[in-house]
């Protein structure tokens, strides 16, 4: 802001000097953007929403693609957070556009958790920016920041007033997001209804002090139709995906027996205001208020949770270090507790295996020493035996001796002899 | 119970269609300007610092740079130039304005550099003066309550001044850059090049380049932080005629019924802004009207977040004054 250089000018003494030619420094903004289109866009939006209420076909002409989106269920147990990135290219920026649905919202019997999975997702993505920017090896300029930077929150066209769930929901968003409102399925509303219905919202919004997103009113450039745009909300929008020819021209629209809805016609619907603001004029507005405002302020919360303090000056940097550096030691004490237990656990599994092995070496010892007993046992069986055999043996050799000498000299009495030696052949 | 699911499977890319018939177009390509209306409104800030033996030029190049009298000696034109005992680091800021772009440019100057008959040291306190700017920051940025915009006082290019021997490099000049060529952007320039014949110019600069080289010295643009083929034929380009041979005027004479700035000597007036003449034009396009975003970025992507890794593991301030050979760990 030229006030705030001004303030600093003065505040810090430095003098403002004219230049005697052209330096060339007028190409800063150039280089800026070059960089940027380099590195790419990215943008994350967030739509709450009723089941059926129009939120896809929404996207779908806010972008004039397909965003291939089937239908959900109406019989969600619970509200869950749906997230898919897309990477659109026009001219020579490319832009990643991250949509993040609500599924099953508005579909319980009972509402009263409705809002929490949405409040978690939300803080989940400043987690994990705000776990980056701590780290002390970090990449933040290639980072993909995932954090939401504008809420579409879908406002059923009833015509009387905001749902008690809407309310709720966005009390609760409000600190978190940029919210805007949107009136959805606007061709159900009257003209002097939906003038009716547009202050009724506003001013139950403005009671129950939720703060939705202004549209900024600071820079000359835009202010006028900033501060025009600010008193249309919330935007009743129509989506529509299909075209059909009005006069000759193809145009987004929706048709109906007793006439067709514009989408892009400013007398019908405000889908041009919406389109507008959140892309062709603030977008990058939004981006700096998630940054600057939303993130700063959970990040401020998340620190004094953790225990870092902002004391004065002098100490800061100590207490910061004093903090990092119990933080630290904290931490690894923790790993070496750990590596302890760990090393603990190793050496218990060791002995206990060790021990088994013993118990199984001992076993396989008697094993072979009952083996070898046996062993034993039947190798003097057999010896015995053996030697029974061998006796025998050598008896019966005598015998067959004395038997051949009494043959040999009962020569004459051969029968009996014949007879004996029948009688011992029988015998043996 | 409630649990998300985040799809990130690639996508094909969808081409939103462009085109200039409003029923097509989408109008993303609105943030460039919505970008650079948001810059023209903050404003650019620059620190240069400038190092070298004292009536090398240094002030009256960067008067000649940036047109207006931004130097610390045309701030104090009353005081007794004086060669102080120490290296000191005087550092002067001044808005200036151009066609709706304000920028604030803060000189830093280093009197005393080189100066000494016992030279030793005499870099600790640029690189000390360096360190402070990255703890200033990163005090800044570690704070709970932050401030919306932190003031950026880190220095995004130290111009280096040779003196023109012809010879090679000194040996302070080496010590010096290779011990903030890990700290800070270098940008190397001959001063006073009108003492040097164009022969002379071109075997100084081999010679220079090969000292570079050996001692293993990065100078900007550093060539691993090319990011893509187009930028490493651009950067090939400068590091080609890297160290820039570099004259400062800021008198104006009639050359050719133009005026122009120069030096006028009793054989002829070098021009500063004469290609042929010196490489002034060369330095000016790289320093403000090519490679300031990419001086700032290299400073707080790389630089900053390396000053910033070796204080959190350290934690304590002295330890990262003195970088290491190997940089962090």
């Amino acid at each position: 802001m030229a006030a705030t250089m001004l303030a600093r000018q003065r505040n810090e003494d430095i003098r403002s000097l004219s230049l005697a030619g052209h330096v060339g420094f007028d190409s800063l903004p150039d280089q800026l953007v070059n960089k940027s289109i380099a590195q790419g866009f990215c943008f994350n939006i967030l739509c709450i929403g009723e089941t059926g209420i129009g939120k896809s076909t929404l996207m779908d002409t806010l972008f004039n693609t397909s965003f291939e989106n089937d239908p959900a269920s109406h019989y969600e147990t619970g509200v869950r957070l749906k997230a898919q990135t897309y990477e659109l290219q026009e001219s020579n920026v490319r832009l990643k556009l991250t949509v993040v649905d609500t599924v099953g919202f508005g579909d319980q019997i009972n509402k009263d958790d409705s809002y929490r999975p949405i409040v978690e997702y939300i803080d989940a993505q400043f987690e994990v920016f705000l776990q980056e920017e701590l780290k002390i090896r970090r990449v933040l300029h290639e980072y993909h920041d995932t954090r939401l930077h504008a809420c579409l929150y879908f406002i059923t066209p009833t015509g009387h007033s905001l749902k008690s769930l809407d309310l709720v929901t966005m009390k609760k968003l409000d600190s978190k997001v940029n919210i805007i409102p949107v009136i959805a399925k606007a061709d159900t509303i009257s003209k002097s209804e939906l003038h009716k219905f547009k202050i009724k919202i506003m001013s139950e919004l403005v009671s129950n002090g939720v703060q939705i997103y202004q549209f900024p009113t600071d820079d000359e450039t835009v202010a006028e139709i900033n501060a025009t745009m600010n008193g249309h909300l919330p935007f009743a929008v129509v989506g529509s995906t299909e075209e059909t020819k009005v006069g000759n021209k193809m145009v987004k629209a929706r048709q109906y027996p007793w006439g067709t809805v514009q989408v892009e016609n400013e007398n019908h619907c405000d889908f041009v205001k919406l389109r507008e603001m959140l892309i062709r004029v603030n977008m990058e507005d939004l981006r700096e208020q998630t940054h600057a405002r939303h993130y700063e302020l959970y990040r401020r919360c998340k620190l004094e949770e953790m225990g870092f303090q902002d004391t004065d000056p002098d100490s800061k940097p100590f207490s910061l270090q004093e903090t990092y550096e119990a933080k630290r030691n904290e931490h690894l004490g923790e790993l070496q507790r750990k590596e302890e237990e760990m090393r603990q656990m190793f050496v218990q599994r060791v002995k206990e295996k060790e021990a088994e092995l013993k118990e199984a070496e001992k076993e396989l010892h008697e094993k072979f020493e009952k083996l070898k007993r046996h062993h034993q046992e039947d190798k003097r069986k057999l010896e015995e035996t053996r030697a029974n055999l061998d006796d025998e043996m050598s008896i019966f050799h005598k015998r067959k001796a004395a038997a051949q000498m009494l043959q040999q000299g009962g020569q004459a009495s051969a029968p009996p002899t014949l007879k004996k030696d029948k009688d011992k052949k029988n015998f043996l | 119970m409630s649990d998300t699911v985040p799809d990130s499977r690639p996508r094909p890319v969808l081409s939103a269609k462009s085109g200039t018939d409003t029923f097509g177009y989408v109008g993303i390509d609105a943030v460039l300007e919505q970008m650079r209306r948001k810059a023209m409104k903050q404003g650019f800030e620059f620190n240069i610092m400038v190092v070298g033996q004292s009536g090398l030029g240094k002030s009256t190049l960067i008067n000649t740079l940036f047109k207006a009298q931004v130097s610390r000696k045309s701030c104090n034109p009353n005081n007794e130039e004086k060669i102080p005992k120490t290296v000191e680091i005087k550092s002067v800021s001044h808005v200036i304005e151009e066609k709706g772009v304000k920028m604030k440019l803060s000189v830093i100057d280093t009197p005393g550099f080189g100066d000494q008959i016992n030279n030793c040291n005499c870099w600790e306190p640029v690189l000390r003066h360096i360190n402070h700017q990255y703890e200033a920051y990163l005090c800044e940025e570690v704070n709970i309550n932050r401030k919306k915009c932190i003031p950026d006082s880190r220095v995004h290019c130290c111009v280096y001044f040779i003196p023109p021997t012809g010879h090679s490099l000194r040996i302070l000049d080496i010590e010096f850059m290779k011990r903030l060529c890990k700290v800070v952007n270098i940008v190397p320039v001959i001063a006073k090049a009108d003492t040097l014949t164009l022969e002379e110019r071109a075997t100084f600069k081999k010679k220079i380049k090969e000292d570079l080289v050996l001692n293993g010295i990065d100078i900007y643009p550093q060539k691993e932080f090319d990011e893509d083929a187009d930028d490493k034929v651009v950067n090939d380009r400068i590091r080609d005629l890297l160290p820039f041979a570099v004259v400062g005027s800021d008198k104006d004479y009639q050359v050719n019924g133009r005026k122009t700035l120069g030096r006028k000597t009793n054989w002829g007036i070098v021009e500063v802004e004469n290609v042929s003449h010196c490489e002034f034009s060369h330095l000016r396009e790289l320093l403000i009207r090519t490679h300031t975003q990419d001086l700032k970025e290299v400073t707080s992507c790389i630089h900053y977040e390396s000053y910033r890794v070796t204080r959190l593991t350290k934690g304590n301030p002295q330890a990262a004054s003195v970088p290491t050979a190997n940089g962090e760990d």
